[in-house]
């Protein structure tokens, strides 16, 4: 009746998972009492949880994000305690079961349910409004992307304390993760989860394309798009090309597990080597799809505090699909040592260091951009100053472990760990950070506590060098990389200063948490009247704070880059008499939480092997998608007189056209 | 698909200025086929997949074997042509002809479904044969390519039926055509996948 779900599933022996899953619990039911006591069940209802509106699915996107943040750090900072004690005689207080299954969990976590939800949120809420337009191309897929990420977090987290996850790594090669080696559910629901948020990233991927390839504000042609829009296209673009390649991997992986195929099987003629291939040929575009936003963020934050156009538009928009391109060449320098052979690895090898040339002129115009602007020193542009230094160092150690003989050598080392935290952290979680500090006004109508923000930014500053450039010596030391004991005593020292930084970058997420509670609290005093707090240069911040579920009145016409800057040069931002039209904006849709609620059932069914429910769920799955593709009516007009309403009541700047 | 009915501006206000917004119809097609081209990329890890396990046996059958090229070629005719009345169907419902493109997108559903019989009885007659996907790697990828597109013919017969459905209660209209218009790329689309299933497995298999 349950497959192999029985009370051994949960871990009553290990107090770890079950108190913090408890805690979790007793939170999750708290909120829940909270919002139906205050009666504001069918406010969430209405305005977030059926909302299609791109701008509420990206605040839900960074809320998950954010919230995912806090699971992964905990087990980051669990890793680190743990190496920094269980160093000779001493044997730590993870198990080893126990210790693979954090690593493994922190990098899948981080990778898809921390930086993708963060710049997936970022591209939502941005993207339509930087293009002038009112919504993305096809809005109730937009939040059944959003609601099938969400499902793969659940599951994710219901591995906490209903089973057990992974042993394998994030990567989850075969063939320790065939059945052979890996018989209980872990991988399961690894796969799962996986298949479900890679679903719900492919179709944002798809919606994002359309959207900025279709639909943009009159006049704007593609030079005139905000270099974000073009980050965010080359990321969706990447998407598209990429995710399908995973969703077929895992596929395989998943009939080895199941039916007892043979695609990465020791026996039957399988081959691990193909997994691996695969895997990185989705692996190496994702890093990209992850930085290139970032890029995108950095080059607006930057543009904007030096108060000046960003220098080398084009080059900026060339080096972006350069690197688009080339990030499909690269992926075997994830295994030189696999051992496909020298003329194979010198190609990849120059393939991986030529990267590093269309990036080095992204920096090169980000300096420039700075270069006699008059810089205003608030938390985004310090989060894009340490980013340029970070970054570039990170570029750096991985232009060293793309030759061949180097990584030999530095394979699979602590240093390996320290280069990509140095580019994952240093690019994609401070381009998130500063994004979230940039355009957080835009979203809630208020501007951030500047003094947390800074605050935070030096803790994850000196807190990242504090934890990783220990890794860099160690992994040079020989220290290879998800050890549970350390046998080497001479290691312990530098070991020590990492789970220092560590905590620092606790320092840093604790000061974030601060900064939204004290915002929130004296939001009144910090309310952004004007639409434009940092005396922004495009067209997001021409509309109010928060934007109205429309976007723009009148639909901006553009004739540069840089459209709102230029407007306000003109002075052409009050027209006096505006007729105003209907609008007709997305009506709600339960579609997404609905087909959500049973992607995550069908999920949970078929990692315990319960195959009424998977058979149910699947079935309740394509209904509601019938019934979907059935319905018209997928619009709600708003009068013109309620539109001149809204306008003339809303402060600041206005009828933007 | 919101965006697109709201305060367009004339047409000719907007020629040379770039940008704007596309008309529904573009955007619904063009989205759908980059999703096509999405399933397609899907579909190319699954043919390197058997393009670097077709070899390994593991002492079992090969293809040349196990596959019947009659069967193959069958099933290809009906395959292209259910794509030919496809796409007659869809001229008809473009020209508003109901009964018609009913008759038409009869008969692209008896095509599809007889060319899904002859691989059903083909998988069911190599399985039988002590030849199923678990024997050998070559036949794992085999089944899995081969049959992720039996899969994707299967999921068109069903949206085909839906579409009938559609057009019965709703008539041709703009909605309905746009919905006719993706299956009809993803009907298309399926042909091109048979295309190389039919290159790479079945005629350079057979030899």
């Amino acid at each position: 009746m349950l497959g192999k779900l029985s009370w051994a599933a949960i871990p009553f022996n290990e107090p770890l998972p079950l108190i913090s899953m408890g805690v979790v619990l007793v939170v999750i039911l708290g909120v829940t009492v909270l919002v139906v006591a205050r009666g504001w069940l069918p406010y969430l209802w209405r305005e977030w949880l059926t909302s299609v509106d791109h701008k509420r699915i990206g605040a839900m996107y960074m809320l998950l994000g954010l919230v995912m943040l806090l699971r992964g750090f905990s087990d980051a900072i669990m890793m680190r305690t743990q190496q920094a004690i269980a160093v000779g005689s001493a044997q730590g207080y993870l198990p080893p079961g126990h210790y693979d299954q954090i690593f493994s969990a922190h990098g899948t976590i981080m990778i898809f349910f921390v930086a993708m939800p963060l710049v997936i949120g970022l591209m939502n809420f941005v993207v339509p409004l930087q293009l002038g337009v009112r919504d993305v191309a096809f809005p109730v897929l937009n939040s059944v992307g959003f609601w099938l990420t969400a499902s793969g977090a659940l599951l994710i987290n219901a591995s906490l304390v209903i089973g057990n996850f992974a042993r394998t790594g994030w990567m989850g090669y075969p063939p320790l993760s065939e059945l052979a080696f890996s018989p209980d559910v872990g991988v399961d629901y690894y796969l799962w989860s996986l298949q479900i948020s890679g679903i719900g990233t492919l179709l944002t991927g798809v919606n994002f394309v359309t959207t900025i390839l279709k639909l943009r504000a009159p006049g704007m042609t593609y030079f005139r798009m905000p270099v974000f829009c073009w980050t965010a296209l080359a990321s969706s673009m990447l998407i598209v090309a990429a995710f399908p390649i995973l969703t077929a991997t895992f596929l395989m992986l998943l009939l080895d597990r199941y039916l007892g195929m043979h695609f990465f099987t020791n026996d039957g003629g399988g081959n691990q080597m193909m997994y691996v291939n695969l895997f990185w040929a989705w692996g190496h575009p994702e890093v990209y799809i992850l930085i290139l936003p970032a890029f995108g963020v950095f080059s607006e934050v930057i543009a904007t505090f030096s108060g000046k156009a960003l220098f080398g538009y084009r080059s900026m928009v060339l080096a972006t699909l350069a690197i688009c391109v080339l990030s499909f060449m690269v992926w075997l320098h994830h295994f030189f040592t696999m051992g496909a052979g020298a003329d194979v690895n010198a190609f990849f090898g120059i393939m991986s260091t030529v990267i590093a040339v269309p990036t080095g002129v992204k920096v090169f115009n980000w300096l420039f951009t700075m270069f006699r602007g008059r810089i205003v020193y608030r938390t985004p542009v310090l989060f894009a100053i340490g980013f340029i230094v970070t970054f570039t160092i990170g570029g750096m150690t991985g232009v060293l472990l793309a030759v061949p003989p180097v990584d030999f050598v530095l394979h699979n080392s602590a240093f390996l760990v320290a280069h990509f935290h140095n580019v994952i952290i240093g690019g994609v979680v401070f381009g998130a950070l500063a994004g979230y500090n940039y355009w957080f006004p835009k979203v809630f109508g208020f501007t951030l506590d500047e003094r947390f923000g800074q605050a935070s930014f030096w803790c994850w500053l000196v807190g990242f060098y504090l934890a990783f450039t220990p890794l860099y010596a160690l992994g040079l030391m020989g220290m290879t990389r998800r050890l549970q004991h350390i046998s080497n005593p001479s290691w312990q020292p530098l070991l020590l200063v990492a789970e220092v930084g560590a905590v620092v970058i606790f320092c840093g997420i604790l000061c974030q948490i601060a900064q939204l509670y004290v915002s929130i609290r004296t939001r009144e005093a910090r309310r952004d009247l004007t639409g434009d707090p940092w005396n922004g240069r495009t067209l997001e911040w021409a509309t109010a704070s928060p934007p109205p579920a429309y976007n723009f009145a009148v639909l901006p016409r553009v004739d540069s880059i840089d459209a709102f800057w230029a407007m306000k040069q003109r002075g052409d931002l009050t027209a006096a008499e505006i007729s105003y039209q209907t609008i007709e904006v997305p009506r709600n849709s339960a579609t997404g939480l609905v087909v959500a609620f049973f992607a995550s059932a069908t999920g949970f069914a078929l990692i315990w092997h319960i195959w009424w429910m998977a058979a149910l769920g699947l079935a309740g799955a394509a209904i509601t998608l019938l019934a979907f593709g059935w319905n018209e009516e997928r619009e709600a007009a708003i009068p013109a007189a309620e539109i001149a309403r809204m306008e003339r009541t809303r402060p600041g700047l206005r009828g933007v056209a | 698909m919101s965006m697109i009915t709201i305060d367009r501006l004339p047409a000719d206000a907007l020629r040379g200025v770039g940008g704007g917004l596309a008309p529904t119809r573009t955007v619904v097609a063009y989205g759908f086929w980059i999703f096509i081209m999405s399933d397609i990329v899907m579909f190319a890890a699954l043919f390197a997949a058997y393009a670097v396990l077709s070899g390994n046996i593991a002492g079992g059958p090969t293809g040349r074997e196990l596959f019947n090229l009659h069967k193959v070629f069958v099933e290809t005719a009906c395959l292209l042509l259910s794509s030919y009345t496809c796409g007659v169907g869809m001229l008809c419902a473009e020209r508003r002809q109901p009964g018609v493109f009913l008759s038409f997108a009869a008969a692209t559903f008896i095509l599809g479904a007889a060319f899904l019989s002859i691989e059903l009885s083909e998988f069911v007659g190599i399985a039988k044969a002590g030849a199923g996907p678990t024997r050998s790697a070559f036949l794992s990828s085999f089944f899995t390519l081969v049959g992720m597109h039996g899969a994707h013919v299967t999921c068109g017969l069903v949206w085909l039926v839906y579409m009938v459905a559609q057009v019965l209660v709703k008539g041709l209209r703009a909605v309905v055509l746009r919905r006719l218009l993706c299956f009809s790329l993803f009907w298309h689309a399926l042909d091109i996948v048979w295309i190389g299933v039919m290159t790479l497995v079945y005629l350079m298999g057979a030899r």
